[in-house]
This record gives structure tokens, C-alpha cells and sequence, in this order.
């Protein structure tokens, strides 16, 4: 049911591909509670991953949901690389294809570069994070732990809490959400805001308190040291006394709220350790399901007539 | 060797005459120049041959029947890349693509390697456009030495050697006082100074305009507003000076507003837009697409209406290409790594005819934006028919359309947004000193 | 225009039969469960146990297998098949499975089953129960309770309709091209 071999964004997919990949991925995590984790579907294929960023916990996720569907697995990361030797991002893309890659899992520091790949390599290309544009399948495994733990996601009322214009995270989940039906709030200062996204149809706050009343979901983003320009906000101290999760704002949302955070978190900056590791949070739920919502996107973009 | 060019509809702005006509060229200049019909209504479409054979047997007889005639376009703002960077475009490769678009003579921007701040590099750029240029070059020399925007170069003695004009293009000069100082002193050489309008600060690490778009794009944007303070900026020290400011390629609602106000005080500006500016919005941007990439970026419908509304009550004065040629491995890059720039010699004279056929200007309007009213700015004795004038002429047919191929661009430079795009009017044959290039 | 082959009747003394036959042929019911395929066999698998545990007075375990993950033909199918849950609720591993399908046809179907059955444990022994054979078998398959032999031709489809699906208990001939549910 999916029309394109490649995953580059949420903006491209609507609602029922987006509900389709989260239905399939439901049949994948069933696998993972297994003895054996693995099923033989996409036996022969091989899978690269192309990180020109570094990641942990991504690239590990998109590797074991390959490695569980039988592909073959190569790690391609930028420092061990040619590309240090002054390659161009057309030459590494077409010397992957050539080593005969079915899968690319492309992370890159400039937004649109899958989308380059997309257009001059017949692989499917799957986007992993692209600069400040989009990181599709981290929205895709949120959607699903919300769903898994409320049910539906139409009517809910989502917070996304920081530095929302430099967050590919954010920006999925934005589209993502809002395609689903969610209603979504973005809470932060105004530096890290763009008005536009009143254009999108979301709520902005700036003041926490009023931006975390009866929320459902609390989508946490970290604080990105790397990625500030000049000015946005003075300090971390003041950012997070305006703007952290402590236990006092937590108790402004909804008593069922659920706490997300796509990692690695800022542990007293931008939320509280004992929220961290408190009840509330669905943090290490999102991990596990990012592995079977991997799995899925994978079996599918497979599956696509060429 | 003579040529005589009949049965075309002459419109040469500069001496406010049209009518079917005939010209008489002989050694380079315009002999002769008469019109039979003045405005003629309907004229044929076909092409007759109606050659008189009472005519002279050493002339050669162009039958522009059907056909416009006007003074070769003058385009004051190209890149062409020579010295420094010839694997995008030489003055060769550059200047044959402006025959081909129509263009009979070009202004060179200064931001080559080495940049042209001095005699050296004037000297060298006219030599070789002398020997190796298929038209007329007239480079423009840097404000600043090596385009820094810290010292003054030395216009006098670049205006000596040939330079028309001053400009930094590529670079906006950021020190106000260094600005103020070029205004001041250009005025003891009668230059122009074309400000490249853009305050660096704002647009930082921008790629395309900034809005709703390139927010969900995810890419850096560059506010309207980088234009417009250093526009304001230059206009008031415009008028503080008295120098002569000409703004290059106008992009937005609010820099249109500033001129015409500034205009209406009698400020000494002149201002150009590009046929991008007027024929794209920042939709064409879309898919990544880096040949969409420009500086100043493609801006909004609205931008685009008040672009026109400035084309058409003389805000702005002059249409010019910005060509901005590019290797292709280069816009085959990353968007944010891919150079800014359109390669648009071949183009811009179809997109400019638009302008006629949507009713924003009329075909005189239009011819005089790029033929007399640049050469008024740049000083020059061209974009004229007038007799004794060098036979810079150009022959375009209003009718023919034809696909936009940029693998068949003469430039090197293939980065075009207007690939596949299906334009109707186009030249048909340049004469550049009396000699033909036929391009049909 | 659809044949009916069997109808609601035919199909329940079916079941009936092959329920006696499994218990006989296992002398008994220990260390028995049922695994339907999705989706025709998981009613069926149901139905069987209900009708094994009126004979026998003793619960069967019953659960359902997805065999979307285990197919040979993904590159090459039209559509992509939607995924349903496999829901084994209890060890298989030393248990005599029985595999419930509605229609045997290539064989390929329950090749991926038995294949999916080895990941999830380690069977003691695999039975196979189809309600209809139609022949054309590409694999080394063969079922070991059989409601009914029906040979068929290529151009032509079985379909068998339940009630637990909305319709009423039928099983249908039809030549390709024809649907008209």
C-alpha cells in the first residue's frame, strides 16, 4: 500500500500509509518477544547504513531491524571513509549502490539530501535524519507508542516541549500528528518557534505552564548544543528554570500523561532525572518499538513495484 | 560589406520610432535607417521572398518579414567567470551565449580570481573579450579591493582603463562608511555604483526565502527584510551623497516600495530586477531543486506582483540576466553546499516577452529596459538604432515557441529552473557590429 | 456465475468427521493443540476445537499464525498483504501441532507455516487439517485430514465463506474474474 520506494518524510505519506506502517509494525514487535527474533523476509538483501552523523542508538535500531529481517548489514560512518578525503556525496551514494545495496539508511547534516539519493539511486533510501527537515521513522515509532499506550491518537492533546526549529524530531511529529488527527502545542521560547507553524495548525505557548494544561502526550526535545547559532536563548540555567520539566510542571498535565523523550536527554536541563526514570515515562517503550516500526518500514518499501 | 534588413518592424525606444522599415548597414554602422509604415497594423506572418532585385548585388538582403528589429539588448549584470574560474564559463563560452539570447553587449561583474580590482584585470578581461568575445564586454570593476568592503580600489584608474561601473556583486558592503565614501567618490568619475543589497548578519547561513516553505523544507531562510535594510540603507546615502546608486536584482514587495519613494524625493537611483524575480516563486524550490538556488532568493506571489507593478510605472528601470553559470557537479550537490546562481543569457528574453503578452509592459516599455535605459545608466553610446550608431541589432520573432533544453545551453552553465519550460518569442538572428550571427 | 460446492451442512458434518478422526488417529487429545492459519483457517481451527472438546469433555489449545513474513513471493505479488497477528498463547515446543487451513492449493502457504512454527518453537509433530484439496500441488505437501477433494483448473478459484465473516457458510467454484461477493 505504500506508492514510493523510499521513506524520505512524513509529508509525503498520508494518513493510511502512515496507519498502514504502524499496523505492520504491530505484526513485527510480536517477533521481538520471540525466542528467536528473526524471520527470513528479506533474506539476501543488504542493507547500508550511510551515517554522515554520528548516532548510537539510531543507527543500532535500524541495524538490528535489518539484521532481525535477515538482511545483510554494512556500516558505513564518514570518519573511517573516503568521504574524509574529500569524495563527494553523489560518489559514496553511487559507490554504495555499486557494492549492490537494496537498503540505504541515510543520516546527513543538510536537510534534502535523501531526497537527492531518492532521485539518482534505485535502492530504497530511507531517511534516518536530514539536517533541520525531517527524521520520519522516530515519528513513526512515537506514533505507535502513543497508540500502543492511549489507544487513539485522534483528539489527543500533544505538547512538544524546545528547541523546535533546529528538531527534525519535532517537525515529523508535527506533520505526523497532525495528519492523525492529534492536536498538537509547541511550548518554548519564541527564538526557537517560528510563527509559521501557527500556519500548520498547531497552538504555540511560551509560557509552560499554561502550554502543559491537559495534555495527553509530553514530547520532550533536547536542548541542541551543536546545533545554536548566536542568541537563542541566554543560557541553559535560564532555559531550563523557564522551560524544564520538573516534577510541579508534570503535575500541570492530565493525570494519565505520558512522558517522551527521543534520546539521548539532557538529565536536568530540559527534564528531571526522576521523571527520567519515573512511572510516567514511555522513554524505553519508544526504543523497543522503534526496532519493530524499522522492521516494518523496511518490509514494506520492500515490497514496492519499481 | 553591406547588409539591408527589410520588411521587419523596426522599434527602437531610444528615437521613439516604429513602423515597418528598412536598415541600411554598411562597414559595422547603421547607413541608413527608413520607415514605410509607420505603426502598420496587421503585419504577415509568412515569410515571403520579396528580395528587390534592383538592389545592389554586394549587399546581403535580410528578409525580416514577420519579424521585430530592434537595438542589440544590453545586459549590465553577468558573470562570466574569466579570470579564475573557466570551468563554468570562459568570456568565450559566455559571450556566445549572449548572441544567442540576444544580447549584443555585457557587463561583467568583478567577483572572478583574481577579483577585478585593478587596471590589470581590466586590461586583461578586454583583451581577451577583443580576441575571443562573440560581443561587446564591458567589465565592472570592485567598489573594495579583492570585493572585502574594508579600502576603496582604485576607480579612477580602473574607469580609465575601462570599467563602466563599480559594484562588489556577490558581496554586499556592509561598512556604511566605506559605502558613503564610494558614493562620494565615484561622483569624480561619473560612474554608477551597483549595490548588491544584502545585510549578512540576517541572512547568515540562508539558503531560500524565508517563510512557511522553507520551514518545512528545513532550510535556513533569508528574510525579505536582508534586502530592504540595506537598500534603505544605500538610498539614504544616496541622497546623502549625491553619488549614483543603482540597486541590483530586486526581489521584494518592500525594496520596490523603498526606490519608488526614494525616486519620488528625487534620489539619483536606478534599480534592475531578473527574469526570475518575475517568471518563479520560491515554489520552484521544491524537491531540493539547486537550480532554484539563487541570492537574493525567489521570493512570494506577492513579491512577484509588486516586481511587475515596479516594471511598470519605471520604479524599476532595467531587466537584466544575474547569469550566474555553474558546473553542473557543482549543483549536484547537497542544497546547502550547492553554489547560488541561474545560467540565464539563453532564457531571459523569452521570459521578458511575457511581460508584453500579460500586459505589464508594452513591447516599446520593454525593449527600452534593455537597450537605451542601461546604456543611459552605464553611460554607453549603444541601444540604439540611431544613424551612425555601431549596427548592434537584434532580430526576434514574437511567435516562435520553442522547449527550454538546458544540455543544449551554449553556456556552460546548464543550472537553469526553465528546463522543459516551453517559451514563445525568440531571437532569431544578432548583429553585432555589422556582422550576422544566425541562430535559428 | 459462482457454483456452490458444500454448503452450511456439508461443511459442519466435515468438521464433525475430521474432528473423530484426529482424536482417533491421536488416540486422544494429549498434548494436542490447534494452530489456524490466518485468515480461512483460524474459524476453522476454532470450530474443530469447540467440536473436540464436546467429544472429549477437555480444552485444546487454539491459536492463529500470520505467515505474511515467512511468504516466497514478496517481490513479485501485486499488493502487499496485510499483516495480521499470530496469536499462540502457549508453549508449542514438544506439543503435536495441528495446522488448520481452509484451502490446500501450490502447498507454499503451509511450507511458510511449518517454517514460522520452527521459529516460534519446537513442535513435537505438525498435522495438517483442509477443509477443501483442490490439487496443483508445486511443493511435496500433503494434508492429513481432508474435508473434501475437489479437483479444480487453474482458471478457476475456491472460496470458502464463514459466518464468523459475515457470511453464511458456503463453499464456492468460481472462474477467475468472476468475484461478485
Amino acid at each position: 500500500m505504500l506508492t514510493s520506494k523510499d521513506l524520505l518524510g512524513i509529508k509525503e505519506l498520508t494518513s493510511e500509509e502512515i496507519n498502514f506502517i504502524l499496523d505492520t509494525a504491530s505484526g513485527f514487535k510480536d517477533i521481538l518477544g520471540r525466542d528467536i527474533k528473526k524471520v527470513p523476509t528479506l533474506r539476501g538483501k543488504t542493507t547500508v547504513n550511510l551515517f554522515f552523523e554520528p548516532s548510537t542508538r539510531t543507527r543500532t535500531s535500524f541495524e538490528l531491524a535489518a539484521k532481525r529481517l535477515s538482511t545483510d548489514v554494512i556500516n558505513f560512518s564518514v570518519t573511517t571513509s573516503s568521504v574524509v578525503k574529500g569524495e563527494s556525496l553523489i560518489d559514496t551514494a553511487m559507490t554504495v549502490q555499486a557494492l549492490g545495496a537494496d537498503f540505504i539508511i541515510i543520516r546527513h547534516s543538510a536537510s534534502g539530501v535523501p531526497h537527492l539519493l531518492a532521485k539518482k539511486l534505485k535502492a530504497s533510501i530511507i531517511n534516518a535524519g536530514d539536517g533541520i527537515n525531517e527524521h520520519p521513522t522516530q515519528a513513526l515509532l512515537d506514533a505507535f507508542t502513543i497508540k500502543e499506550k492511549k489507544q487513539e491518537i485522534k483528539g489527543l492533546e500533544v505538547a512538544i516541549v524546545g528547541d523546535i526549529v533546529h528538531s527534525r524530531v519535532a517537525k515529523s511529529n508535527i506533520y505526523c500528528l497532525t495528519k492523525l488527527g492529534a492536536k498538537v502545542r509547541l511550548v518554548g521560547p519564541p527564538t526557537l518557534i517560528p510563527k509559521e507553524f501557527k500556519d500548520l495548525g498547531v497552538d504555540i505557548h511560551h509560557n509552560m505552564e499554561e502550554g502543559l494544561k491537559g495534555v495527553d502526550v509530553l514530547m520532550m526535545l533536547r536542548i541542541q548544543m551543536e546545533r545554536q547559532g548566536k542568541g537563542f536563548f541566554p543560557s541553559t540555567d535560564e532555559y531550563s528554570k523557564n522551560w524544564g520539566l520538573t516534577p510541579d510542571r508534570l503535575a500541570i498535565a492530565k493525570n494519565d500523561v505520558i512522558v517522551m523523550h527521543p534520546g539521548p536527554m539532557n538529565r536536568g536541563i530540559e527534564i528531571s532525572s526522576e521523571i527520567a526514570d519515573g512511572p510516567k515515562s514511555v522513554i524505553l517503550d519508544q526504543v523497543t518499538n522503534g526496532i519493530a516500526v524499522r522492521m516494518a518500514v523496511m518490509y514494506l518499501l520492500a515490497g514496492v513495484k519499481r | 560589406m553591406k547588409i539591408k534588413i527589410i520588411n521587419g518592424y523596426i522599434l527602437d525606444p531610444s528615437q521613439k520610432i516604429e513602423g515597418i522599415g528598412e536598415i541600411l548597414i554598411e562597414d559595422g554602422i547603421i547607413k541608413e535607417l527608413n520607415i514605410n509604415r509607420p505603426k502598420a497594423g496587421s503585419r504577415s506572418r509568412g515569410i515571403k521572398d520579396t528580395t528587390n532585385k534592383k538592389d545592389l548585388s554586394d549587399t546581403k538582403i535580410i528578409n525580416a518579414e514577420g519579424k521585430y528589429v530592434v537595438p542589440g539588448l544590453i545586459d549590465m549584470h553577468v558573470h562570466l567567470r574569466e579570470p579564475g574560474f573557466e570551468y563554468k564559463e570562459s568570456i568565450k563560452t559566455g559571450t556566445m551565449a549572449a548572441i544567442k539570447g540576444g544580447f549584443t553587449t555585457i557587463c561583467c561583474m568583478p567577483n572572478t580570481l583574481p577579483v577585478n580590482d585593478h587596471a590589470s584585470v581590466t586590461e586583461f578581461i578586454i583583451r581577451k573579450a577583443t580576441q575571443e568575445g562573440f560581443c561587446k564586454v564591458l567589465p565592472i570593476g570592485a567598489i573594495t579591493k579583492g570585493q572585502k568592503g574594508e579600502e576603496l580600489a582604485e576607480i579612477g584608474t580602473m574607469k580609465n582603463e575601462g570599467c563602466v561601473a563599480f559594484s562588489d556583486d556577490g558581496n554586499p558592503v556592509m561598512n556604511s562608511l566605506i559605502m558613503r565614501r564610494a558614493l562620494e567618490y565615484s561622483k569624480a568619475f561619473n560612474v554608477p555604483i551597483i549595490s548588491h543589497c544584502e545585510d549578512i548578519t540576517l541572512s547568515e547561513g540562508g539558503l531560500v526565502n524565508e517563510g512557511l516553505l522553507s520551514l518545512t523544507l528545513g532550510l535556513k531562510g533569508i528574510p525579505n527584510e536582508a534586502e530592504e535594510i540595506m537598500v534603505y540603507r544605500d538610498l539614504l546615502l544616496a541622497q546623502l551623497t549625491g553619488g549614483r546608486l543603482h540597486i541590483a536584482h530586486v526581489s521584494t514587495e518592500g525594496s520596490t516600495k523603498l526606490i519608488r519613494d526614494a525616486k519620488a524625493k528625487g534620489i539619483n537611483v536606478t534599480a534592475e530586477t531578473c527574469p526570475h524575480y518575475f517568471s518563479l516563486t520560491e515554489d520552484a524550490i521544491i524537491g531540493y531543486n539547486t537550480n532554484a538556488k539563487v541570492n537574493p532568493p525567489l521570493r512570494t506571489k506577492k513579491d512577484i506582483e509588486a516586481i511587475k507593478e515596479a516594471l511598470k510605472d519605471g520604479t524599476i528601470d532595467v531587466i537584466a540576466t544575474d547569469h550566474a553559470p555553474h558546473h553542473n557537479d557543482e549543483k549536484m550537490m547537497e542544497f546547502e553546499k550547492a553554489p547560488f546562481g541561474i545560467s540565464g543569457l539563453e532564457t531571459a528574453f523569452s521570459l521578458s516577452l511575457n511581460l508584453v503578452r500579460e500586459g505589464v509592459l508594452s513591447l516599446t516599455q520593454l525593449i527600452e529596459k534593455m537597450t537605451i535605459n542601461p546604456a543611459k545608466i552605464l553611460n554607453i553610446n549603444r541601444g540604439t538604432l540611431k544613424i551612425g550608431s555601431q549596427a548592434d541589432i537584434l532580430i526576434f520573432d514574437m511567435e516562435k515557441e520553442y522547449h527550454v533544453n538546458a544540455k543544449e545551453f551554449i553556456s556552460k552553465g546548464k543550472n537553469t529552473p526553465f528546463d522543459g519550460w516551453v517559451l514563445k518569442g525568440a531571437p532569431v538572428m544578432t548583429i553585432y557590429k555589422g556582422i550576422i550571427k544566425e541562430l535559428v | 456465475m459462482p457454483k456452490e460446492l458444500l454448503n452450511k451442512t456439508d461443511i459442519d458434518r466435515a468438521l464433525t468427521r475430521i474432528a473423530h478422526e484426529i482424536i482417533e488417529r491421536n488416540k486422544g487429545v494429549e498434548k494436542l493443540c490447534l494452530v489456524g492459519i490466518q485468515r480461512g483457517g483460524v474459524h476453522l481451527a476454532r470450530r474443530l476445537a469447540s467440536k473436540i472438546t464436546a467429544i472429549e469433555n477437555k480444552e485444546i489449545p487454539v491459536g492463529s499464525l500470520d505467515i505474511a513474513f515467512y511468504r516466497d513471493d514478496i517481490s513479485i505479488r501485486e499488493k502487499q498483504p496485510i499483516i495480521r497477528r499470530t496469536d499462540i498463547p502457549f508453549e508449542i515446543t514438544n506439543m503435536k501441532v495441528i495446522l488448520v487451513d481452509d484451502v490446500l492449493f501450490t502447498g507454499r502457504s503451509i511450507r511458510a507455516a511449518m517454517d514460522a512454527l520452527m521459529d516460534i518453537g519446537r513442535p513435537a509433530s505438525i498435522q495438517l487439517v483442509v477443509l477443501i484439496d483442490r490439487g496443483h500441488r508445486e511443493l511435496p505437501i500433503k494434508a492429513d485430514y481432508v474435508g473434501k477433494n475437489i479437483p479444480t483448473s487453474l482458471n478457476e478459484n475456491i472460496e470458502v465463506l464463514l459466518n464468523e465473516e459475515g457470511f453464511d457458510d458456503k463453499v464456492i467454484l468460481e472462474k477467475k474474474g468472476e468475484t461478485n461477493k
